[in-house]
């Protein structure tokens, strides 16, 4: 017995502190997820709530008599200021502004990584240094200069309308956060799409060359069908940070019918007039964010991969 | 005028040279393999042909019309890559008709150009996969189909099979040399392997930091090495190199070599050698390939000036087909390579002879060949 129990203990030791481990690491993740995921859920419970139920109860209860109509209050009726037709124009205002402006600036920022790796130039690491550059810049800086140039193209938006009958977009607000967008977003596509294609191999570039393909054949059906990773990662990071900005959207589109979601959110939650409906609140706040977490779930496991795509060579 | 030729060929990056005026030239259904070990340039000088590198001085000459300032894609020229760089995206055939659908060609002739050489290259089970689904052979065989379906008028192979196995390695370079006998194609082929050179070329330029050593047919860059370094570098095992002395006797010129225990052993040379007398009781490094030096039964008999010497015999490799036995002299170590069943022992002495025909001699300081 004495020769079989005296290896086994400090295996039984091993094990029960490997256990204790296991339980303050599950248990610390189980904590933070609780925290990270409270807020959500006490938006999402209260969303559904009728407003006697969140005014007499508590706010972490399941809802009693579970409504949607806060929903469809938040999005055809809730009041914008003075105007009460509900979110769903911002919300389309927020997808006219998004799509463009992170399809321009994925494409940019691809075209730039592959000019930066496949047709080196002379002083190309100083091009791509002074890009990087952007993306430290706080957006607070540019907040004024950029209405100014946004100024000007609305003068001369105002002049093509009197000379031709139309501003061809100029002076547009949509049109204005889509420039802005693009123009800071290409720091960090142009990053992305750069470490990507410095592992991309030269050979197929060469191959193609000799093939016959032009510069931009080459982009079209080597680089780009070859890239299906980092467009998902650039996509995904450009598409939550445009959606979620709310500086730039209050600062040029603060006001009138072009309004994006999130200045129309906080418009929303700040109308004084009556009661605070909280639900409608909440359910306008969850529309809000559906977007973002509709491409996460869609395309989120690509994301970790594609992360780490750019970072390990080959 | 050759079919391929080019002239006082300089490449240079900044102030590193990387071509030091390259001249060669290749007559048409040529065969012409660089070789060397890497960082000789002999890359730089494949792509420079296909037009992915620019060139700083000299030209490059097909059918006596430079292509030296042509854009890859006009210079009619096919290449395979090391990687064999197969696009990932596209299927075998989609790989294959690529460049003919860059050249606009129409759908239907290339559906038979490519259905012609998946026949001849046996891949055409393979046609609808994709080059993640093929095994290295495979690539290797669509990398090949992609530059036969164009049929250009020179093939540039860059190191093609340096990413395959032994095995399938030697498959490949007979396969290769089977489509250059029978397309009868103009080839130029980059390699660090020198039997792959051998096997394959009608010329062999042998390449070393950006000069070519020597330029020739692989008969000639066997047998007559130019210079130390083609001597050491072509073959396998690797020629022996050993210091010795000229000796000038009555009957003649003889080199004496060191030997480890006793008197420096003294061979005869042939009279054909006369260049030699100036180098008399001077050093030189005296060459021997390992089959110029056999046992006395395997030596070759039509050869006119044989010398049978006593050695200590250091160590015995059994190869299977040969058995190669160690000695020394002139204090290097010495590969003589014998029948499989010669009769032979370590730590005993053996009678070994020296084929005198075969041995070459250089100078010490400039490596270049005397006689």
């Amino acid at each position: 017995m004495t020769t079989i129990s005296t290896p086994s203990s400090p295996s039984q030791s091993i094990a029960s502190s490997r256990w204790i481990s296991r339980t303050i690491i599950y248990g610390l993740l189980v904590i933070f997820a609780i925290l990270y995921l409270m807020p959500l859920f006490v938006m999402l419970v209260t969303s559904f709530k009728t407003m006697d139920e969140i005014q007499n109860g508590n706010m972490l209860t399941l809802p009693q008599s579970p409504t949607i109509d806060p929903w469809f209050k938040a999005w055809g009726e809730a009041c914008v200021g003075l105007t009460c037709t509900g979110i769903k124009g911002y919300f389309w205002n927020s997808i006219k502004m998004v799509v463009p402006a992170v399809a321009i600036s994925t494409i940019m920022g691809a075209l730039n990584g592959y000019i930066l790796t496949k047709w080196r130039f002379p002083g190309h690491t100083l091009i791509f240094g002074l890009m990087l550059f952007a993306c430290f810049i706080p957006f607070q800086s540019v907040l004024l200069p950029m209405a100014t140039i946004l100024g000007n193209l609305g003068r001369f938006g105002a002049t093509l309308r009197n000379e031709i009958g139309m501003s061809l977009g100029f002076g547009n607000s949509t049109v204005n956060l889509v420039i802005v967008h693009v123009i800071y977003g290409l720091g960090f596509t142009t990053l992305f799409f750069r470490n990507y294609y410095e592992a991309f191999p030269n050979e197929l570039v060469r191959a193609a060359q000799v093939d016959g393909a032009s510069f931009f054949q080459i982009f079209r059906r080597i680089m780009l069908p070859n890239s299906l990773p980092i467009i998902v990662v650039t996509v995904i990071y450009q598409f939550t940070n445009i959606w979620n900005d709310f500086l730039f959207a209050s600062a040029y589109a603060g006001s009138g019918d072009s309004m994006p979601m999130t200045v129309a959110l906080n418009n929303v939650v700040n109308t004084s007039t009556g009661v605070v409906e909280y639900n409608v609140n909440m359910a306008a706040a969850m529309i809000a964010a559906m977007p973002t977490l509709i491409v996460y779930i869609v395309a989120g496991r690509y994301f970790v991969r594609g992360l780490m795509a750019g970072a390990v060579k080959g | 005028m050759a079919f391929l030729n080019i002239s006082g060929l300089r490449k240079r990056y900044g102030a590193l040279e990387i071509l030091k005026g390259i001249d060669l030239e290749l007559e048409k259904g040529g065969f012409l393999v660089l070789v060397g070990p890497s960082g000789c340039g002999k890359s730089t000088l494949l792509n420079t042909i296909a037009g992915l590198e620019t060139i700083t001085e000299g030209d490059i000459r097909v059918e006596d019309r430079s292509i030296a300032d042509l854009h890859p894609s006009k210079r009619d020229i096919a290449m395979v890559f090391q990687s064999y760089a197969l696009y990932p995206n596209m299927t075998v055939s989609g790989n294959i008709a690529f460049g003919m659908e860059m050249r606009r060609v129409p759908a239907e002739e290339r559906k038979q150009a490519i259905d012609k050489v998946a026949k001849v290259l046996q891949i055409g089970h393979l046609l609808d996969r994709k080059p993640s689904q093929l095994s290295g052979g495979q690539r290797q065989r669509v990398a090949m189909g992609r530059a036969l379906v164009r049929d250009p008028k020179l093939f540039l192979f860059d190191e093609p099979l340096s990413n395959l196995d032994a095995k399938l390695r030697v498959d490949m370079r007979t396969e290769i040399k089977r489509l250059h006998q029978t397309t009868g194609k103009t080839i130029v082929y980059v390699t660090h392997d020198q039997i792959e050179a051998m096997t394959l070329a009608t010329k062999i330029a042998v390449m070393k930091e950006g000069i070519v050593q020597q330029f020739g047919t692989p008969a000639e860059i066997y047998n007559n090495p130019a210079n130390m370094f083609v001597a050491d570098f072509m073959g396998s095992p690797a020629m022996n190199l050993l210091s010795g002395k000229i000796l000038k006797g009555s009957n003649g010129l003889a080199v004496s070599l060191e030997r480890a225990a006793g008197e420096a052993m003294k061979l005869p040379i042939a009279a054909g050698m006369a260049s030699l007398a100036a180098y008399a009781d001077r050093d030189i490094i005296f060459g021997i390939r390992p089959e110029a030096l056999t046992d006395p039964e395997g030596a070759d008999r039509n050869a006119r000036s044989v010398a049978e010497n006593d050695c200590l015999i250091e160590v015995v490799e059994p190869a299977g087909s040969d058995t190669f036995a160690v000695t020394k002299l002139g204090g290097k170590e010495v590969v003589a390579r014998l029948r499989a069943d010669a009769r032979i022992k370590a730590g005993e002495t053996a009678r070994l002879a020296f084929n005198l025909d075969k041995a070459v001699f250089f100078d010490p300081q400039t490596q270049i060949r005397i006689a």
